[in-house]
């Protein structure tokens, strides 16, 4: 996808050049039949195409410029680091590759073999040397979201030193204690990486800056409430993933262009289906770039994909911080106050995220839902079944996945994904 | 006429309507060439609409022939030509070459589904292997564990393990037929337990080439507690009743009821 005018940054990067243009040219094809095949797709589409064409390029020489200039990256596997901490110290906060099947089999030398693909891609990625992103990082944190990544951390810690948040599995007054804890430490040690020292008023511009990403991306979906659907599930998953990535600021602006696109469209009726096609929402594990096996098949069944309710969709935008606070003690309240609220799978009793699911698929006026767990994520898998009894009592049917990155399943899940849109049309 | 083509892993079936009623029904082995084996199904046949269903459904807009083509799922399909022939069913389940389905119906629509995943444990496909083993045909499979006495507990459901619990079963000098009754057992395990997740209802309507399996027909009724007759149903040709579904949805699609 990148121009080979980025090569020698990457071989100063130490990465594998040979392995990392055979996965930029399968990456690119993929792309192609999955994105640039698209009918009637947006104007505001050729950001997300230039960002992604670009995703291992040019933002990674934004990361190595930024780093000349004595600034300091910070890589992160899950929405709980609290990305304001790190804008405050003047860091930039990205997310790290994770989403395909690079380096499994060397993974398994580190994690049992069956372990989540999301945590084999992300170690595979490192060992097999093809992720510019962990290469750029002045700071890897983890975080203790399930058994499976946190005993991974401990294994990768030994090629790529991570730092680890505790993230509380509860949400009574004793994890909420916890949490803030570990908010300030990361702050210690964002102010270690730095040299910063995070000042009330750098804190609020950080705090300010992420809200105005998150209510970027909650004016989208509630833009995909409208029928028909102005924007397919894979432009908008896309937009979710590279919110990730991207410069916050600068993304921030293209997507509210975005939007304004989509307001004219729904003004004239215009969508990306007609206005009959079933209308589906996704739920469950994140899927990080360039996992977009279901989605795409999704589409190619005859519906249209509404809303994402995952770790890279409505958990990491929903809730936004106070910004009301004045002081570092008021404001640090606010982001363990705002991160608690995120109903990962991770905890227990998990009543939120059921009620946060029934609420947006009536909110989208989804026709179904499609439950997505990776195989061998136990806390998906689990709520896969509390979740469709939930919907069940909402009269909203639902369809449960599980699978992987690998492309072994993809006529099964046609079958299945055929059957379920067929039995709502 | 309304052709309905189901296009699974190990054999494909035609069945042609003529103003709602059965005019033809064909079958043959899918093999490596599937496209070819499609032609000689419709030989001699003109189809005004083709309706395609089964893994190789998409095929069908690879033949190039000169009528109206569309797909739908076996889900679909099977549920179709299970709720035609018996109106009253609530559940149908298909054991197909490499998939088994359980579908729980309401006035002949798919409530909930489920399918196996993957791999092929506990389909056609598991017992034309483990008959393989026993160098039995798959159709004389059934009768012959029918003979089994006291079948020793298979405990796995993957193809390729079980043929080697089979075989140190053998080792161990336990009868070849008990053997083979443990491997039908193993499969009605399975299966019903998949029913159960989608609400087993009677009727239940057993669909698929596997039907003709009078052993698992057998175990299944014990399973679950139904009568065969009464509360499972099995249509005279249970592999033809994708196709049959296919073409009745073409059917449904020309009357009021698009569905």
């Amino acid at each position: 996808m990148s121009e080979s005018t980025h090569h020698e940054m990457w071989e100063k990067l130490n990465m594998d050049l040979e392995a990392h243009d055979g996965l930029l040219e399968v990456l690119g094809k993929f792309y192609g039949d999955i994105y640039l095949s698209q009918e009637n797709r947006l104007k505001g589409a050729e950001y997300l195409d230039f960002v992604l064409s670009e995703v291992h390029g040019l933002r990674i020489k934004e990361l190595q410029d930024a780093k000349a200039q004595g600034r300091k990256v910070v890589g992160t596997f899950c929405v709980f680091v609290p990305e304001e901490i790190t804008l405050a110290a003047d860091a930039i906060h990205v997310g790290l590759c994770a989403g395909a099947e690079a380096g499994s089999e060397l993974a398994e030398q580190l994690v049992p073999r069956n372990t989540c693909a999301l945590i084999k891609s992300f170690i595979g990625f490192k060992m097999a040397k093809l992720c510019p992103y962990i290469e750029s990082s002045d700071m890897i944190v983890g975080e203790t979201t399930c058994d499976g990544k946190k005993k991974a951390y401990e294994a990768f810690n030994e090629i790529a030193p991570t730092y680890v948040m505790e993230v509380p599995q509860t949400k009574s007054e004793a994890a909420r204690d916890l949490w803030k804890s570990e908010v300030l430490r990361y702050m210690k040690a964002v102010e270690e990486l730095t040299g910063v020292t995070i000042t009330a008023e750098k804190l609020k511009e950080g705090i300010k800056v992420i809200n105005g990403k998150r209510r970027a991306l909650q004016r989208l979906t509630r833009l995909r409430a409208a029928s028909p659907a102005p924007i397919s599930g894979r432009d908008a998953l896309l937009v979710n993933q590279i919110s990730f990535y991207d410069d916050p600021v600068r993304f921030t602006a293209k997507i509210n262009e975005l939007c304004d696109e989509l307001e004219a469209r729904i003004e004239t009726g215009d969508g990306v289906a007609p206005a009959d096609t079933p209308r589906l929402m996704l739920s469950g594990c994140p899927m990080a770039v360039p996992n977009w096996k279901l989605p795409y098949v999704v589409e190619s069944s005859g519906a249209v994909i509404v809303g994402e309710e995952s770790c890279i969709g409505t958990r990491n935008s929903r809730d936004l911080v106070d910004e009301s606070g004045e002081t570092l003690e008021a404001m640090i309240d606010a982001i363990a106050d705002r991160y608690m609220k995120i109903d990962c799978a991770c905890f227990t009793p998990n009543q939120e995220r059921l009620d946060n699911i029934t609420s947006l698929a009536k909110d989208l006026k989804a026709d179904g839902v499609i439950h997505y767990s990776l195989l061998f994520c136990q806390p998906y898998s689990h709520e896969s079944m509390k979740v469709d009894k939930a919907l069940q009592v909402e009269g909203i049917p639902m369809l449960s996945i599980e699978t992987d990155y690998s492309m072994e399943d993809v006529e099964q899940l046609k079958t299945r994904i055929e059957a379920f849109v067929e039995t709502l049309a | 006429m309304i052709a309905g083509l189901d296009i699974g892993s190990r054999s494909i079936e035609l069945v042609t309507l003529i103003d709602g009623v059965v005019a033809e029904a064909r079958k043959l082995p899918t093999t490596f060439d599937p496209v070819s084996q499609c032609f000689k199904l419709l030989d001699g046949l003109r189809p005004a609409s083709l309706v395609g269903t089964g893994y190789g459904r998409n095929l069908i807009q690879r033949l190039g022939l000169d009528c109206e083509c569309s797909t739908i799922t076996e889900i679909k399909a099977h549920a179709l030509g299970a709720a035609h022939l018996f109106p009253e069913a609530r559940t149908v389940l298909d054991i197909g070459g490499q998939d088994t389905k359980a579908m729980s119906l309401a006035g002949g629509r798919v409530l909930k589904f489920e399918m196996n995943d993957r791999c092929a444990a506990g389909t056609g496909k598991f017992l034309e292997y483990t008959a393989g083993v026993f160098q039995i045909p798959v159709e004389e499979f059934g009768p012959y564990a029918m003979k089994g006495e006291n079948p020793p507990e298979i405990s796995s459901i993957c193809t390729v393990f079980a043929e080697t619990e089979a075989t140190s079963l053998m080792a161990r000098g336990e009868r070849p037929e008990a053997i083979a009754l443990g491997l039908h057992k193993a499969i009605v395990k399975r299966t019903a337990n998949m029913l159960r997740r989608v609400g087993l209802n009677f009727p239940l309507v057993f669909t698929g080439g596997v039907a003709n399996n009078p052993c698992v027909l057998d175990l299944l009724a014990k399973s679950v507690g139904g009568e065969i007759g009464r509360d499972i149903l099995v249509p005279d040709n249970p592999d033809h009743m994708g196709a049959l579904g296919a073409a009745l949805h073409r059917h449904h699609g020309n009357a009021a009821d698009a569905r």
